[in-house]
């Protein structure tokens, strides 16, 4: 089962002060492999990455790297390097020297430290700019530098630490394609960390879900986003509207006072479970042909559809749908048995709630206890 | 609106500049006035022809001056690099104790010098407890140097720490990340990060160093007359103002000089770390 495995943590657990960190976190990393540690900050995500890069060691537990335990080992000493999240660029070096920093210390031959640093220069599109003086560079050039550098010594696997956070909107998406481009083309192991579903949906072959200091669930993009774990996965990642029900039986299951087709099983009959059902799931009927009835309470353009807030005996549901809706109106929602995802109950069952106190504001903020404050 | 505001500016600065003016320009133009005339105001190159014979003594100072600003250097460089390392109610508690001296009066520091270095001073005192013969430390270029290095000492570790204090410590860990072990991050990370506070500190300690006068005095026992000994005899005692500005003027020049080819070697060093 496990192939190819590259990096081996084994209970780890951190605590600095009073404050458990990480709490016996167990996570193996394929090699070439493209993951991300997704979650909000002070998830702990962060200290993984410092753990495997070497600047934490953890209270207890073991990293393995190739089968052997590098607890202890110094982080010059790890086949492994970091983009930092503010870059960490010396600012009395280039770009040509900032490159060449690395191939500099291992007393590379300077042919080809030359050739190394034009080739990853060309890499990451900033040729041309080996005199340039780092802090004439843009976020985006800095950044650029930054992968550059960390590239040019051939680490086996990358460490990035929220690397597009600094960056504007339509620079991170230039710049997510074309880091899943370098690692692609370079064939090394990316292990990423973002708080930014979206960019961690897009990215990574493999999503781990963290939240204090415990790993919610690990998965494909897609199954952390159709087959969320509990409420927490389901919240973080993406929209969705969470409710409390009942599993009557196989495929059968209880919310909002109707009874529903799904295709979920292996629950106790009469099971208390947590419910996921996706904005875009969800079809908008005429009132008398909806499964569910209710009231448009709030209706926003997103340009590719709108998002209606519909209130559903007292349940706050956001849905997304083409077609306008004014307030006021009266809706019936349809919801297919394959749009329904049911969730073991959990200790993050009845945090989220429902959409009552949306606004975009907290979406921004992507941090439940926040909203949950409102 | 600019002209309003640039008024405003001119304001603010007014004092300053009437200050500069009085207190800074004006001693200049009386030094180069006086350093060009006789005691009777008539142009000469006389005061100039006469500077050969402190030619040793300009010699010493600049040579006595290089040898405490390398030793507060030396002593500097790990010590504020030590400091910064600290937590932060550590380093302000260091802070204060390498300051701490300074709130004491430079001549009481001085004459506190001399009680423990004489022949039969606290120190020898000390060494004589456990048979070992009295040192001769007093009067010799020893102890000039030490009373140089021991009052000059703070100007030269605050502008480096302050530089350290600051350095983004992510690139310290990107240096290591980089294969970097710790002589490396001290050597290609650290040091020519620091260089603006060195070079700061360097200025700070060498020039009050070359310039001073009373530390030689007292504990150089007037056998190592520095050129600040001289102008300052040549104003209390010879009231040759014309001789004493002559050679202060002199003295600015050479130092100028110096701060020049070090500030020159200092960026030449800091291309050869690179």
């Amino acid at each position: 089962m496990k192939e190819n495995v590259i990096i081996d943590l084994k209970n780890i657990s951190v605590k600095f002060g009073d404050n458990q960190v990480l709490k016996d976190l167990n996570l193996y990393i394929r090699d070439k492999e493209f993951i991300t540690f997704l979650g909000p900050s002070g998830c702990g995500k962060t200290t993984t990455l410092r753990i495997i890069a070497g600047f934490i060691e953890p209270d207890s537990g073991e990293v393995i790297f190739e089968g052997k335990k590098i607890n202890g080992v110094p982080p010059h000493k790890r086949q492994v390097n970091t983009i930092f999240q503010r870059y960490a660029l010396f600012p009395h070096l280039n770009v040509y020297e900032n490159v060449a920093f690395g191939l500099r210390i291992k007393k590379v031959p300077e042919k080809q430290i030359k050739e190394t640093v034009e080739e990853m220069l060309a890499l990451v599109n900033l040729k041309g700019f080996n005199k340039r003086n780092i802090n004439s560079l843009s976020g985006g050039q800095q950044q650029r530098v930054a992968i550059a550098r960390a590239l040019a010594v051939k680490p086996r696997v990358l460490l990035l630490d929220e690397p597009l956070g600094a960056l504007d909107l339509k620079l991170r998406k230039d710049m997510q394609h074309e880091l899943k481009n370098i690692q692609q083309r370079l064939g090394i192991t990316f292990i990423y960390v973002t708080h930014d579903q979206e960019e961690a949906l897009s990215m990574s072959d493999t999503v781990v879900v963290m939240d204090s200091g415990v790993i919610q669930q690990i998965g494909t993009p897609l199954d952390i986003y159709n087959e969320p774990k509990n409420a927490f996965v389901a919240d973080f990642i993406g929209e969705s509207n969470i409710l409390d029900g009942v599993m009557l039986d196989d495929c059968l299951v209880e919310f909002s006072g109707a009874r529903f087709e799904c295709l979920d099983k292996g629950f106790a009959k009469n099971e208390a479970i947590d419910v996921v059902v996706r904005p875009e799931d969800v079809d908008v009927v005429e009132s008398e042909k909806g499964m569910l009835k209710g009231e448009v309470t709030s209706v926003t353009f997103k340009g590719v559809h709108f998002e209606i807030i519909v209130d559903i005996g007292g349940f706050k549901w956001m849905i997304q749908t083409t077609d306008y809706h004014p307030v006021g109106s009266k809706i019936g929602l349809f919801i297919e048995p394959d749009a329904i995802h049911i969730m073991k109950k959990s200790e993050y069952s009845g945090i989220y709630g429902d959409y009552s106190s949306f606004s975009e504001e907290f979406d921004e903020l992507s941090d439940p206890e926040e909203v949950e404050e409102e | 609106m600019s002209n309003r505001s640039s008024l405003g500016a001119k304001l603010i600065a007014a004092p300053y500049i009437v200050w500069s003016a009085l207190f800074i320009i004006a001693p200049l133009i009386f030094v180069v006035y006086y350093s060009f005339t006789t005691a009777d105001g008539s142009f000469t190159f006389a005061n100039m022809a006469e500077l050969g014979k402190y030619a040793p003594t300009f010699l010493r100072s600049i040579w006595f001056g290089i040898v405490a600003t390398l030793i507060c250097l030396v002593i500097a460089f790990p010590l504020a690099y030590f400091i910064s390392q600290k937590t932060d109610k550590v380093q302000r508690t260091l802070v204060l104790l390498v300051m701490l001296p300074m709130w004491m009066s430079f001549l009481i520091r001085t004459y506190s010098w001399m009680a423990l270095l004489q022949d039969t001073g606290l120190i020898n005192g000390f060494l004589s407890k456990f048979g070992i013969d009295p040192v001769h430390m007093i009067n010799t270029p020893g102890a000039v140097i030490l009373g140089m290095v021991y009052n000059f000492l703070p100007y030269m570790i605050m502008p480096i720490y302050s530089v350290m204090a600051k350095l983004d410590y992510s690139m310290v860990e990107a240096c290591q990340d980089l294969g970097g072990n710790r002589l490396t991050v001290i050597r290609r990370c650290i040091i020519p990060m620091s260089m603006p506070g060195v070079v700061s500190g360097i200025t700070m300690v060498f020039v009050p160093s070359v310039s001073t006068f009373y530390i030689s005095q007292k504990l150089g026992g007037g056998s190592f007359d520095l050129i600040g000994d001289v102008i300052e005899r040549q104003f209390q005692q010879s009231y040759n103002y014309n001789l004493g500005a002559a050679i202060s003027l002199v003295l600015m020049v050479l130092i100028l000089i110096c701060m020049a080819v070090m500030n020159h070697f200092t960026e030449d060093e800091e291309g050869m770390i690179i």
